[in-house]
């Protein structure tokens, strides 16, 4: 379980380091974050959720399962939209409003 | 290292769904009291609901009473449980609920405003924010600090009194010496005790996270509490993989769990929570697995539904299945048995209380994960027991009188000196932090009743448990740290072993089988009636004493006699 924090697009803010639950997310001089467990990631989603420059990608390891693709997700208002990246398929968009409680 | 010296009147260790709700709750009765809330992570996203939840679990729906609750719980846990804890958190379920929604929780609402419920005791909400509405809650009361990025490691005591507590800072060379009239533990259980499901690569996708490692049970341990029901551990059924909940697929579609031949397996042993581990789990060991949870021919509304729901809670299932191609309805979900956790929220361990949540040791209060004997607390249990624990404390402050400067400094200078001693340590052990934990969850696991035995163990076993986790304290105390990043890792296995050695004296104490699906004795297969006491135990002179304990049953409630 892990995320992927591309460096070129983090804005050097420091917000997924202040919220991730294992303190895992470190930031270099410059200020960008880097994952520096990759393995301790929770797969939480927190840091995600947090980054406003969508820097940060989430992946499931091939040992659950895993193919390769990645997921990530932007907030607007009520809305939380997940985006799902596929190799050699268009991605897969999914919105949840908060202001509608799960039917399960 | 630098030392940072604090005074409060209410320290609050863990900022999780107890610990949030214990400050509101001292924060609204008590607008003079100084509270402070220390966190090891952030308060926004810690603990177990950093991901959020899709259900309240526990909630008394119309027509049923918090009696039904009680019986409900003593059902599940096999009659182990305290009947006042369960009915003094079952009796705040609701108005906590009713506070969340105030707070800004989504709850769904029929045409007539009422909740709808997702069977007896469940309601169905949006949680996925549920952590940053508590948060949010928390600092709008001027009388509450938070000290978020803190590790606590150990209370600081005096003559049998909790007074305070140290630790320190996640990211710089800084203690933190905490002085408190009272301390409220809500630290939340221990997972990663046992080799986890994906032991490689992905060895923290597990349902309980990864870092509650059992600090404040180990803090408890350490300074001579009682605690409760060790051997309760918890092992649930969940997705395979992901370890994601399977309750929202089980009550959302209706799916039952079937084996690799088809047939449906509950009726052979039961829906209680260790029924459906031991299925899932016996099923397998005997040659019958892989075993599911039906979804196939679910309808693809409730795909999208599914889909939805998980991204709220445990977003790697949704992505599990997008990226498998094939959605719930045209591939059943394969389940699995966690690694065990020792978790008070689910199952009993943790602080042997009071009705009102104190602890044995005078001026500490339990709540939430850590707290024992009330199985089933869910996140309005979690909230219930905060409330509780921060009114007694309440009850007690005046005779609670704060330490002097100098008993403070002397009690917190055999902790800092470990931390030094950690930090400077010249000596190379040869291992690195990592390579013990992984040793820790291999004797665990092969000796203590974890996945690779299908959570079976025997007497003799558990003594070469006992004797390895004894070796791995010896080395871990040795360990050197290059950062605090390492200190903070250390503290972690250190507190994991301490646990380790609590829950194996208490698995050598129960001499029967009494929650098949969180461990089979196979000294004891059975369930023994002469076994309806309570396991507990307590530090005395470095040695761990167990003792049994009768029943709090019916109307009586349980007070301590010091």
């Amino acid at each position: 379980m892990s995320i992927l924090i591309e460096q070129s697009a983090c804005a050097g803010c420091g917000s997924c380091a202040e919220v991730c639950p294992g303190n895992l997310i470190k930031r270099r001089p410059d200020g960008t974050a880097y994952l520096k467990h990759p393995e301790e990631c929770w797969g939480c989603a927190s840091c995600l959720k947090e980054c406003r420059h969508e820097a940060i990608s989430y992946f499931l390891g091939a040992d659950i399962g895993g193919r390769g693709n990645l997921m990530q997700t932007k907030s607007q208002g009520d809305l939380q939209t997940w985006i799902i990246r596929r190799r050699g398929a268009d991605p897969i968009t999914i919105t949840v409003d908060r202001r509608n409680a799960n039917k399960y | 290292m630098k030392q940072k010296t604090l005074t409060t009147d209410l320290l609050i260790i863990g900022g999780g769904t107890a610990g949030c709700y214990a400050a509101i709750t001292a924060a609204r009765q008590a607008p003079d009291l100084r509270i402070l809330v220390v966190e090891k992570a952030n308060i926004k996203r810690s603990g177990c609901l950093a991901a959020g939840v899709n259900a309240i679990n526990a909630y008394i729906t119309q027509g049923q009473t918090t009696k039904d609750y009680l019986e409900f719980v003593r059902w599940d846990a096999e009659g182990i449980i305290r009947d006042d804890l369960v009915l003094s958190m079952a009796g705040e379920f609701n108005e906590a609920t009713a506070d969340l929604e105030t707070m800004g929780l989504v709850i769904q609402k029929d045409a007539q405003g009422n909740y709808v419920s997702r069977g007896k005791q469940n309601i169905k909400i949006n949680g996925e924010n549920i952590k940053p509405i508590l948060a949010r809650q928390v600092k709008q009361f001027e009388n509450v600090t938070v000290l978020n990025h803190v590790n606590i490691t150990d209370y600081l005591t005096q003559d049998g009194r909790v007074c305070g507590a140290v630790g320190f800072s996640v990211h710089t060379e800084t203690a933190y010496v905490i002085a408190a009239r009272g301390v409220l533990c809500a630290t939340g259980g221990a997972a990663g005790l046992y080799r986890p499901n994906n032991p490689g690569f992905s060895r923290h996708k597990m349902w309980y996270p990864p870092f509650n490692t059992g600090a404040g049970y180990a803090m408890g341990i350490r300074a001579g509490a009682e605690m409760t029901s060790f051997e309760m551990r918890f092992v649930a059924q969940r997705c395979k993989d992901t370890i994601a909940p399977t309750g929202t697929i089980a009550l959302g579609v209706g799916a039952k769990e079937i084996n690799g031949l088809g047939e449906v397996y509950e009726k052979k042993y039961g829906l209680s929570t260790s029924g459906r581990a031991y299925g899932t789990t016996n099923e397998a060991h005997e040659g019958r697995g892989p075993c599911y949870l039906r979804t196939e021919g679910c309808t693809s509304e409730q795909d999208q539904d599914l889909l939805r729901a998980y991204l709220n809670m445990a977003p790697s299932q949704t992505l599990k299945w997008l990226e498998s191609g094939k959605l719930p309805s045209q591939q059943n979900v394969e389940v699995e048995g966690t690694e065990p956790y020792i978790v008070g929220g689910h199952t009993g361990s943790g602080y042997w209380v009071d009705s009102q949540r104190r602890t044995t040791l005078r001026g500490l209060y339990a709540a939430g994960d850590v707290a024992g004997g009330a199985p089933k607390k869910f996140v309005t249990g979690a909230l219930a027991e905060g409330k509780l624990a921060a009114l007694a404390f309440l009850e007690d402050q005046n005779t609670l009188p704060p330490l002097s400067d100098q008993a403070l400094s002397q009690a917190a200078k055999p902790v800092l000196e470990t931390y030094e001693a950690h930090l400077s340590q010249k000596e190379n052990t040869g291992y690195d932090v990592f390579q013990l934990e992984e040793a820790m969850q291999k004797v665990m696991d092969e000796y203590a009743g974890g996945i690779r035995t299908a959570y079976r163990y025997n007497a003799r076993q558990l003594a070469l448990a006992r004797e390895r986790i004894g070796l791995l304290t010896d080395l871990a105390g040795r360990l050197r740290a290059e950062d605090m990043d390492d200190l903070v890792h250390i503290f972690e296995l250190r507190e994991r072993l301490v646990v380790c050695q609590s829950l194996i004296a208490h698995l050598l104490d129960r001499k029967e089988t009494r929650w098949p699906g969180f461990g089979v004795n196979t000294d004891y297969p059975e369930k023994d009636a002469a076994c309806e006491y309570y396991v507990n135990s307590k530090l005395v002179d470095g040695k761990i004493q167990v003792f049994h304990r009768p029943l709090v049953k019916g109307e009586v409630s349980y007070e301590h006699s010091h």
